[in-house]
């Protein structure tokens, strides 16, 4: 068996892999749902219905979705000029531990000038955090996968410190938490007495932002011609390191804006469970959305759907939620399956 | 201070740095092949996941102990068919794969557990290998009891790194695995076949890594738990580096980081509260990245790492 590259792309072959895709992560579902005992007809109409049945599943969904974007926006960027950032969740957290030493009264200052303030210093938070792996790849040859992967448990375990540390709530009961932040620092809700907030705006700008960084300026084109071949960037006399160091401050500082909105948009303060491995999340979404940053927004939302989908159907059919990492995890796998088999054709010689 | 140098001396000490080198030294053994076969198995950490819970799960359903080890070795065998089928005929991006197969076995892991254990609120035990002393052997003062009174798994680690060594340096199969790590293009030459080759190695060390998985919950533990793995796939993965690719110097990387982890433990309880916990906690993932950074300029890779190979291409 040999891949021969598609001289033309082939219409019919981008369509039917991706749709081949969607349908063997279903069919692989399907099979887990009926050995869990129940119909996957019922539990994909209550998955649905969860995610996008109602107004409040909508609203839900969209919640759910706007830290995905962020941290699939900061893989997205990475990914492309090839700088493996695992870190998200690391970065994530950095980002919120900054906006919780900022936010909780340590400046005083109105809305206008506070929020600001703190998602800039959240975001140098996060950049910061991602310096240090790509400069140890860009100096010392260290490999980023394994250091961004090991920091975000050095990360973690920083996080619990200062929550049972300084950070600690002095009225929290005894729990590892934060105090909350002001409101002068808290993002305002876009409905009226429902979840969503602000930050999810801030993604969208994020995404749009992050598309024209990548396609209309020099660091876009040069991050890209990295990512495609980092020898022949080089040879072309773009400065490649700084490309690299460049690309992780910005994905590094995406990945922290996550950290922000969740702490300031929504949680209102900082625990160990702020995210649910949204960083790792991130990988899924940006290699769904192709590294496009627009695609972002739509597989984000796509993946936060079927979170809060098997959720609700978690509650209500006997299922175990774990089914939507299992659907996230292959659609992973059978989607770069797709991308792969849309570029290329099979000979079997 | 003195304190803390004599826990260097005592036997229980040393017990508890090989116990904790163990798992290390099966997974680090089993990313050793896949890595020197040029492919790169981020899916370690999720293949230990699922060795964990199948090979406990196989003793609680009333299955000897070696054939808990045989399950988990199985399932680790098939995750890693499904990695290499995905990255080496089909040459789909080794890092994003790995990341997908953890992803996948450790959700599958979890759905599973829900299923099949629904109504358990704390996780039930086993009947766990038990610590088997060595006739003579473990009699030497200190070393004798670290090294020869352990449970029959921690002995398969031991026999794991002699079997792999051997293999890869002394038998045809292993420059074979060795070459397509290289230079693919000249085993292809030899009319051998590069792709069953890669896939060969990455499931002979998925399967150990999922044993590695397996020895926490049946030897180290005696119940499975979520997280328990906790990043030690990981660190396999700095350590292959440590260790330049070699089995031997990757047992002695993997004896050094296990006595460093077991050491800190001890400091903690001599510290007593002054210094945070989770600063020692941090220690063995501090310490592999500083590792990776000592090694990283001497580093030799094998040379087709992560390069996926298409016959008849250069």
């Amino acid at each position: 068996m040999r891949l021969e590259p598609r001289a033309a792309s082939s219409a019919t072959a981008t369509v039917v892999w991706p749709v081949a895709a969607i349908a063997a992560t279903i069919l692989i579902s399907s099979v887990l749902v009926m050995i869990a005992g129940a119909s996957p007809f019922t539990v994909f109409y209550l998955v649905f219905k969860g995610a996008a049945g109602s107004q409040f599943a909508l609203v839900e969904t969209l919640t759910r979705a706007t830290p995905l974007i962020f941290t699939g926006l900061a893989v997205a960027v990475a990914f492309r000029a090839r700088l493996w950032n695992i870190g998200a969740e690391a970065q994530l957290y950095l980002g919120a531990v900054m906006t919780v030493v900022l936010g909780t009264g340590a400046v005083a200052l109105p809305s206008a000038g506070l929020i600001p303030l703190v998602m800039v210093a959240a975001m140098l938070t996060g950049a910061l955090a991602l310096l240090g792996p790509a400069i140890l790849k860009t100096r010392f040859g260290v490999d980023e996968v394994v250091t961004t992967l090991l920091l975000n448990f050095i990360v973690l375990l920083f996080v619990s410190m200062l929550l049972e540390g300084v950070l600690k709530d002095p009225m929290g009961l005894g729990w590892p938490q934060s105090r909350r932040v002001v409101s002068e620092a808290q993002l305002p809700r876009l409905i009226q007495g429902k979840r969503l907030h602000f930050g999810f705006v801030l993604a969208i700008v994020s995404a749009i932002v992050v598309w024209v960084i990548m396609k209309k300026t020099v660091l876009g084109y040069e991050m890209r011609a990295v990512g495609h071949n980092a020898e022949a960037a080089r040879f072309a006399g773009i400065p490649v390191n700084r490309v690299i160091v460049k690309t992780a401050l910005l994905s590094g500082g995406l990945a922290a804006l996550a950290g922000f909105s969740e702490v300031a948009g929504l949680k209102g303060n900082l625990t160990l469970d702020l995210s649910p491995g949204y960083g790792y999340t991130g990988i899924v979404v940006a290699m769904l959305a192709l590294l496009n940053p627009l695609g972002v927004i739509a597989a984000a939302i796509f993946v936060a759907g079927i979170f809060v989908g098997a959720d609700a159907m978690s509650r209500s059919a006997n299922v175990p939620s774990y089914i939507a990492d299992v659907m996230v995890a292959t659609s992973l796998l059978t989607m770069v399956t797709a991308i792969m088999l849309m570029r290329y054709r099979v000979r079997w010689r | 201070m003195n304190e803390a140098i004599e826990i260097l001396f005592t036997a229980s000490f040393w017990v508890a740095a090989i116990r904790i080198a163990s798992p290390l030294i099966f997974a680090t053994m089993g990313e050793l092949i896949c890595e020197r076969a040029g492919v790169l198995n981020l899916g370690i950490e999720g293949i230990m996941v699922a060795g964990a819970f199948t090979g406990w799960f196989t003793v609680y359903m009333g299955g000897d102990l070696w054939t808990g080890v045989f399950v988990a070795a199985m399932a680790g065998a098939m995750f890693g068919l499904l990695h290499g089928f995905l990255t080496v005929p089909l040459g789909l991006s080794q890092h994003v794969t790995g990341i997908g197969i953890t992803l996948l076995a450790t959700s599958l892991t979890y759905f599973t557990y829900r299923i099949l254990l629904p109504e358990v609120t704390s996780p039930p035990k086993i009947e766990a290998f038990q610590p088997l002393a060595i006739p003579v052997l473990s009699d030497i003062p200190v070393l004798g009891p670290a090294l020869f009174n352990q449970t029959p798994l921690t002995y398969l680690a031991y026999l794991t790194v002699a079997v792999v060594a051997f293999t890869l340096y002394r038998t045809p199969v292993g420059v074979a695995v060795r070459a397509v790590g290289e230079n693919p293009s000249a085993v292809e030459a030899q009319g051998i076949s590069v792709s069953a080759i890669r896939i060969g190695a990455v499931m002979a060390g998925s399967a150990l890594m999922a044993i590695g998985g397996a020895f926490l919950t049946m030897s180290a533990f005696n119940s499975f738990f979520f997280e328990m793995i906790n990043g030690r796939g990981w660190i396999a993965i700095a350590l292959v580096v440590f260790g330049s690719w070699r089995p031997g110097k990757a047992l002695i990387g993997a004896i050094l980081f296990a006595a460093f982890d077991a050491y800190q433990v001890r400091l903690q309880q001599i510290t007593g509260g002054v210094i945070p916990y989770q600063i020692f906690l941090m220690m063995p993932f501090v310490l592999s990245i500083v590792a990776l950074v000592v090694v990283a300029r001497r580093a030799t890779y094998p040379k087709a790492l992560m390069i996926p190979y298409q016959k008849g291409e250069r």
